[in-house]
């Protein structure tokens, strides 16, 4: 299976796009999930410290320079696509963090527990929601934090409140 | 059902008015279409077919299939899915052609007389209650002449009157809707693309942004009102407040949209089987889910990101089918979707929707590479709602009527009047963009729209800012180029080169032909 027949991104994809675990260690960093030659640019006109760029062609992919991104999170609310998350495992205890874009109503409240669903959708485990954020320059996509078990942090993507979908 | 809560859209609903569905009581809201009430009320079928009696809701929600005309207050024939509900309408579930005699009035009085009786006034509009007799009216009002006239308020059409107006070119804007915008309306996700042509904007925001930029420019917007004739001397004639209307212009722009596609399985005319638009007009237009549980049929982009805004409505998608082996749309459409749970089926079709009145369920199947079902793969899913996101058609039939060349290019959605790179048909002085010009999106739509207007104005013959006309010309085209220079512009790009090879082919041929009646002639 490939993401064009089932529309999930598989580990030769997603490897490509990985920060390295040491750059992880060190701080909060960019995830661009992004891989088809669409033309967009968002991302780069969001990214205030040029890491984000996409060269020459509108429709190149962004290329994504982790020693230069500091995590600030302002280009994962600009994708259109909704391709953007930051991760930050560089805490000492066995917990990280992932931001992720979250279009839905209502909101989560901070501290609340929600189940994790990766990429296609299936159970990762329970996180708590750690931060949410919605100003009205990300208008209208918010960004949720959510806490997760340090070897989940590049397989939670979404959430579902409980007893709710999605 | 209504919806309360959505993350993006906020729905103002007029007052509470009371009207009547086959004699029953019913409430819905001012502003809000006839159909949208109804579905809200939890009815589905506004009509049966005339000689099998089988139930039919709506299916495009914007005025351009038959799937909803019901009689109201009398009048049968009302497109309900643009209609504005009323307070105290008298609304019946149609089940025939309908007998306009009876409404007292002669179809023969004239041209309007029939368009008269209907209670139309647009989308969100008011019908004049005062209308002065027609026996001394004129068979058409003259509305005089304009340098530019543009068919359309959608993206292209707004765009075509913007570039035509910032070059000092008048224009006026002719538009079915209350409101500007066309599809844009109902589109919450945000744009792709670059920032200086609207991405990261929403949809639903970008018809604004254009109104508002138009509204300092020398345009005038005609609402409410329907092209129904282009004639071969750009003379264009409009139904408005029920009364025919001529109008003449230097240049035309058609920017009149596309169609959805239909598809045809059996039970596909139950009520619950509902165009991929018709959906978002129903859910981000009037704030009504169309069920809930809904099976996509498309995985292209349209597809994903209707299912996308379901999801966001509340309601539950089981699935997106797609007959090709591949996804369609952006994959990151598609990764949305997938994450909240959505399962993508490539290489699946709908096989038939059932239910009693309407849909219950819907069987789907694998498809070999033939496109032959796999027997044994059947799957059987309940919904209420199956959503067709199968393409779109261009909306060509006014360049047809004015006498313009047409073609079948398969890579432009079917039938589309041939134009050259400056978007001119074969009519001159008629200039024609967006999804009317071949199927693609609305920010290609924009640009193409702005091309039209800008050869418009030069047509229109005005000294003009030579200077200003070349920097938007190369603004536009090379924006247009970028947008299609990618993977996903394979298609469209193909489908244009076809065109503008073909429309250069005529072009050389009319020039030889005029030589020669002028060699003749000397």
């Amino acid at each position: 299976m490939t993401y064009r027949s089932d529309g999930v991104l598989n580990r030769n994809d997603l490897d490509r796009l990985f920060p390295s675990e040491e750059r992880m260690k060190r701080g909060p960093v960019v995830v661009v999930e992004c891989v088809e030659n669409i033309p967009c640019n968002p991302c780069a006109a969001a990214c205030p410290r040029g890491a984000i760029r996409i060269e020459g062609d509108i429709n190149e992919t962004p290329s994504v320079d982790f020693e230069a991104c500091n995590g600030c999170g302002l280009c994962v609310s600009a994708c259109p696509g909704l391709a953007i998350f930051v991760v930050d495992a560089s805490g000492k205890g066995d917990t990280a963090t992932v931001m992720l874009p979250y279009e839905y109503a209502p909101l989560p409240e901070v501290g609340e527990e929600v189940t994790t669903l990766d990429r296609s959708g299936g159970k990762v485990g329970r996180a708590r929601v750690t931060r949410v954020l919605n100003t009205e320059a990300m208008d209208r996509t918010p960004v949720v934090s959510l806490e997760v078990p340090r070897d989940q942090v590049m397989d939670v993507r979404h959430f579902a409140r409980r007893s709710r979908r999605p | 059902m209504r919806i309360d809560k959505h993350p993006i859209l906020k729905f103002h609903r007029g007052r509470e008015i009371e009207f009547e569905l086959d004699g029953r009581g019913l409430t819905g809201y001012e502003g809000e279409t006839i159909a949208a009430a109804i579905h809200a009320a939890g009815v589905r079928t506004l009509r049966t077919s005339i000689r099998l009696g089988r139930p039919r809701g709506f299916f495009c929600a914007i005025g351009r299939c038959s799937s909803c005309l019901m009689t109201v207050n009398g009048i049968p024939n009302v497109m309900t899915c643009i209609t504005p509900l009323e307070r105290g309408m008298k609304i019946e579930t149609q089940t025939d052609k309908g007998h306009i005699a009876e409404t007292g009035s002669s179809p023969r009085k004239g041209p309007s007389a029939l368009a008269a009786q209907r209670p139309r006034g647009g989308r969100r509009g008011t019908a004049d209650a005062e209308e002065p007799s027609r026996a001394e009216e004129p068979r058409a009002r003259d509305l005089g002449h304009t340098p530019l006239a543009v068919v359309g308020g959608g993206p292209a059409g707004l765009s075509a009157a913007i570039a035509a107006g910032r070059l000092g070119v008048e224009s006026v804007i002719i538009d079915e809707n209350e409101a500007p915008g066309g599809q844009l309306i109902k589109q919450t996700h945000m744009f792709f693309g670059s920032k200086e042509h609207y991405a990261k904007v929403r949809g639903v925001d970008i018809g604004g942004r254009l109104t508002s930029e138009l509204s300092e420019l020398p345009a005038r917007l005609l609402n409410n009102t329907t092209v129904l004739g282009l004639y071969p001397d750009r003379a264009l004639s409009l139904l408005r407040d029920g009364r025919h209307h001529r109008l003449s212009a230097d240049a035309v722009v058609l920017a009149t949209g596309a169609s959805e596609n239909m598809l045809a399985f059996p039970g596909c005319d139950l009520p619950g089987v509902y165009g991929a638009g018709a959906v978002q007009t129903l859910m981000n237009v009037d704030g009504v889910v169309p069920g809930a549980r809904v099976l996509m049929v498309g995985a292209g982009n349209i597809g994903l990101i209707v299912a996308y805004q379901l999801l966001q409505a509340g309601v539950e998608v089981a699935a997106v089918i797609e007959g090709l082996p591949t996804i369609g749309g952006y994959h990151v459409h598609g990764a949305k979707i997938r994450r909240a749970g959505v399962p993508i089926m490539t290489a699946h079709t709908i096989l038939e929707a059932e239910g009693r009145g309407r849909v219950e369920k819907a069987l789907v199947a694998r498809v070999d590479a033939d496109w032959r079902t796999v027997p044994g793969s059947e799957t059987e899913f309940d919904v209420d709602t199956v959503c067709l996101a199968v393409g779109l058609s261009p909306n060509c039939e006014l360049a047809l009527m004015g006498g313009c060349e047409e073609t079948y290019v398969a890579e432009l959605g079917g039938r589309v009047a041939v134009h050259g790179s400056d978007l001119e048909t074969s009519m001159p002085g008629v200039f024609i963009a967006g999804d009317a010009s071949g199927i693609e999106e609305a920010s290609t739509a924009m640009l193409e729209g702005r091309l039209a207007g800008l050869a418009a104005a030069e047509r229109v013959g005005e000294p003009l800012d030579e200077t200003l006309l070349e920097s938007m010309r190369d603004e536009a085209a090379d924006g247009l180029a970028a947008l299609r220079s990618g993977p996903f512009g394979d298609r469209p790009r193909t489908g244009k080169e076809k065109m503008y090879d073909l429309a250069r082919k005529l072009r050389q041929r009319g020039e030889r032909r005029e030589e020669r009646s002028v060699d003749v002639q000397k």
